[in-house]
């Protein structure tokens, strides 16, 4: 099998997670396209170390150390969600804009 | 000898620190000494007594003549219960200047004895150019001139005593007062023109904050401010010519510049002449910056007697008499300083003659009198010149403190608050008809011979047709036509002046009497003791052949006086409580401002001044401050371009940051 498919596909699973970070308004469905594109990766690393027939398997290594990060990672994510949520009664990542340039007042 | 004068500069200096700073102190261990102000401070009155003593030396016959009791009257005028608190000061002011007097009358008469000019250096100043050198010379005139000095400062301080006893900042006015002494004897004894250049601008900043010692009110300091800078536009002409009279000379010692005056360059004697002039005509008064002096009579009397009629006024004409050398070879000079005295003393006593205030009375003929001195120094005669500056300042002296006694008795400067005080002031009476008989120059008092010199000297010019002959060596000449309008104000003034004093004397002393008291003993001592000087020093002039007078002269001089005095009489007699000002009618509001000089000067150049300052400082709000002011919109708008991308949202940030490594990959694959 050539290693194009499983490339290819990893890379349009990255462009779907790029896309649900960049456009999706829900925070939980943006921790879930940052899963989507860790992922992509993971699915890029067993590819290769197939591919490459790698003796000391690396890439499946490196990919069980990305899930753990991962799963790390969403636990702190969703820990952050949800105290937005309780401050904020919403976890609409559009409507989180207190860092924005307040409205400048007429001089 | 110049030890001695360096001693009688550096003593009124070190009264005036040392007051200020001790002087408090030392009242507080004096009176902790369980010293009574009645009886203390023995020391500084007999010290002061002597010198006066002196002073008025062969006169046993004036009016004052237990001139030693001046010692003990001195001490009941000093501050009694109301001012304990000035003792000290009194003390560090009155005793270094009697010792400055008793000073100056042993310079006097050691020059006396053994005539000649003698000069020491205390130190050379190296300059670029010229170097200047710090120190003394005595001869006549300057010993002359310090006598003068010291006496009136010491009759003022002592005066000032009493009159200035309810005033809380004494101290700093004695300090004052002390520091113009040393000044003004600095000026007088000067070796070198910067160091007489010094002692000039130190008393121009003492006449300042003197003038301006009442400076709550508001009057008063502008009267200040309007001296000081009136005298600055002389000022500075003044130290442009003495720039170039070292320069041309090479150096700025007085008597090497004399010297070399003959061979400089004609014009450049010329202009270091004429910018002198500036000089004497800011500091003495003369027309066209006369303005000032009138108005410096908002000063306390006692200053105007001291630095407006005594000795600062008539450092001008010093300063023409010491560089006479220089005036003489420029003879352009000498007509410009007969002209500008002409008018000068014949507006000024028009000026007097009207005036409602008795001192301004009294200021414009300091004018007047001061064109007289220059009058004298136009024609040629430096002796006659100097001999009227001596008997004026202290016949002014003596009219100055006079009013300031009848001031104090009255209550206010307006002469038609005055009147018939006669019989109420008998002591301020007869010293004051003493001076004013010697200023409408009466013989025998002192104005008569001095005067009389200086008409004299006039006379024989303008029927000379110019020709300053009785000088040695004198091929100079001056326009006929100057000469003769010198010789006619000189006449006219004698005839006004006799007018006016006839005027203020009846005007203060008859009329319908009116209850005052008599002043106090330290006021009454000074006035007598130089009433005595001026109705005794005119007959020192009959020692030289050139002041003697002589009956054409004098004849024609005292006919205008009679004259100036009937006309005055007569329009009095009719009315003795009115003003005999008003017969002039529509003249003279005229007379009484002085030809509106004052307002002429306030279009020409105040209100001109002022628009320019205005639209300078409009300039600067509205185009400079304008400029900067711009800039902000546009750094604003600037940045609220900047601050458009911050919305706060990271997702637009991460498309941001996206978007560019998207391009930057291109870039880089498209370039390679």
């Amino acid at each position: 099998m050539s290693v194009a498919y499983p490339v290819v596909f990893s890379a349009l699973l990255f462009s779907v997670g790029v896309y649900g970070v960049l456009a999706r308004r829900n925070a939980i469905l943006v921790l879930m396209s940052v899963e989507l594109m860790l992922n992509a990766v993971n699915l890029n690393l067993v590819a290769f170390d197939v591919w490459l027939r790698d003796a000391l398997h690396g890439g499946q290594v490196l990919t069980l150390f990305t899930i753990v990060v991962a799963a790390a990672e969403v636990g702190l994510g969703l820990a952050i969600v949800l105290l937005l949520y309780r401050n904020r009664s919403n976890i609409d990542v559009d409507r989180q804009d207190t860092l924005r340039e307040p409205e400048q007042e007429a001089r | 000898m110049t030890v001695l004068a360096a001693q009688a500069v550096v003593l009124p200096f070190l009264g005036a620190v040392f007051g200020l700073l001790l002087g408090p102190w030392l009242t507080r261990i004096l009176v902790a000494g369980g010293v009574r102000t009645a009886e203390d401070t023995p020391p500084a009155p007999p010290t002061e007594a002597r010198g006066v003593e002196e002073h008025v030396e062969a006169v046993p016959g004036v009016p004052g003549e237990p001139v030693p009791q001046e010692g003990r009257a001195a001490p009941a005028g000093l501050p009694g219960g109301g001012s304990r608190g000035a003792l000290g000061p009194v003390l560090f002011a009155v005793l270094p200047t009697a010792l400055t007097t008793v000073l100056t009358l042993v310079i006097a008469l050691a020059v006396w004895r053994n005539p000649g000019t003698r000069t020491a250096t205390l130190a050379e100043v190296r300059t670029g150019g010229p170097s200047i050198l710090v120190g003394l010379s005595v001869d006549g005139l300057a010993a002359l001139l310090a006598v003068l000095v010291g006496v009136v400062a010491l009759a003022v301080q002592v005066y000032s005593v009493a009159y200035m006893r309810d005033e809380p900042r004494y101290s700093s006015y004695a300090a004052f007062v002390s520091l113009f002494t040393s000044a003004m004897l600095l000026v007088v004894f000067a070796r070198d023109l910067m160091v007489l250049y010094v002692g000039w601008e130190i008393m121009g900043i003492c006449s300042y904050f003197l003038v301006g010692h009442h400076w709550e009110d508001k009057a008063n300091s502008r009267a200040a401010v309007k001296a000081f800078l009136v005298t600055r536009v002389g000022d500075a002409g003044l130290l442009l010519g003495v720039i170039v009279l070292g320069l041309g000379a090479g150096s700025f010692d007085i008597a090497t510049v004399l010297d070399e005056v003959g061979g400089m360059p004609h014009t450049t004697v010329v202009v270091a002449a004429l910018l002198l002039l500036c000089g004497v005509a800011g500091k003495s008064a003369q027309f066209p910056l006369h303005t000032w002096l009138p108005d410096a009579m908002a000063g306390p009397t006692p200053i105007s007697a001291l630095i407006h009629a005594a000795t600062m006024v008539a450092a001008g004409v010093y300063l023409v008499a010491r560089l006479y050398g220089v005036f003489l070879t420029a003879p352009v000079a000498l007509a410009v300083l007969g002209v500008v005295a002409a008018v000068s003393m014949v507006g000024a006593a028009l000026a007097a003659l009207a005036q409602r205030d008795l001192k301004r009375v009294l200021a414009y003929s300091t004018i007047s009198q001061l064109a007289i001195m220059a009058a004298g120094l136009a024609v040629g005669s430096e002796p006659a010149a100097m001999f009227h500056l001596v008997t004026h300042g202290a016949f002014k002296a003596l009219l100055f403190l006079s009013a300031g006694c009848v001031i104090h008795a009255v209550g206010s400067n307006l002469l038609a608050d005055m009147g018939g005080l006669r019989k109420a002031m008998p002591v301020t009476f007869v010293c004051m008809t003493i001076g004013y008989a010697a200023l409408a120059g009466l013989p025998p008092v002192a104005g008569f011979f001095s005067k009389d010199a200086v008409i004299e000297h006039a006379q024989n010019v303008a029927f000379n047709d110019g020709a300053l002959g009785v000088l040695p060596g004198g091929g100079t000449s001056i326009p006929a036509w100057t000469a003769w309008t010198v010789y006619l104000s000189l006449l006219l003034t004698t005839a006004l002046t006799a007018a006016y004093a006839l005027r203020a004397w009846l005007m203060t002393f008859f009329g319908p009497e009116r209850a005052a008291h008599e002043a106090p003993a330290a006021m009454r001592w000074p006035i007598i003791v130089l009433a005595g000087a001026s109705a005794v020093i005119g007959f020192f002039g009959l020692a030289a052949e050139e002041l003697r007078p002589h009956f054409g002269a004098a004849a024609m001089a005292l006919l205008f006086t009679a004259a100036g005095a009937g006309a005055m009489l007569l329009a009095w007699r009719d009315a003795p409580a009115s003003d005999p000002a008003d017969r002039l009618k529509k003249v003279r509001p005229l007379l009484e401002n002085a030809f509106y000089m004052d307002g002429l000067y306030d279009r020409v150049i105040v209100r001109p001044v002022k628009w320019t300052g205005r639209m300078v400082r409009g300039a600067d709000t509205r185009v400079v401050d304008g400029a900067v002011e711009a800039t902000v919109p546009a750094a604003r708008g600037l940045g609220a371009l900047a601050r458009l991308p911050q919305t706060g949202n990271p997702q637009t940030y991460l498309t941001g940051l996206l978007a560019g490594a998207v391009f930057l990959v291109l870039a880089v694959v498209a370039l390679t």
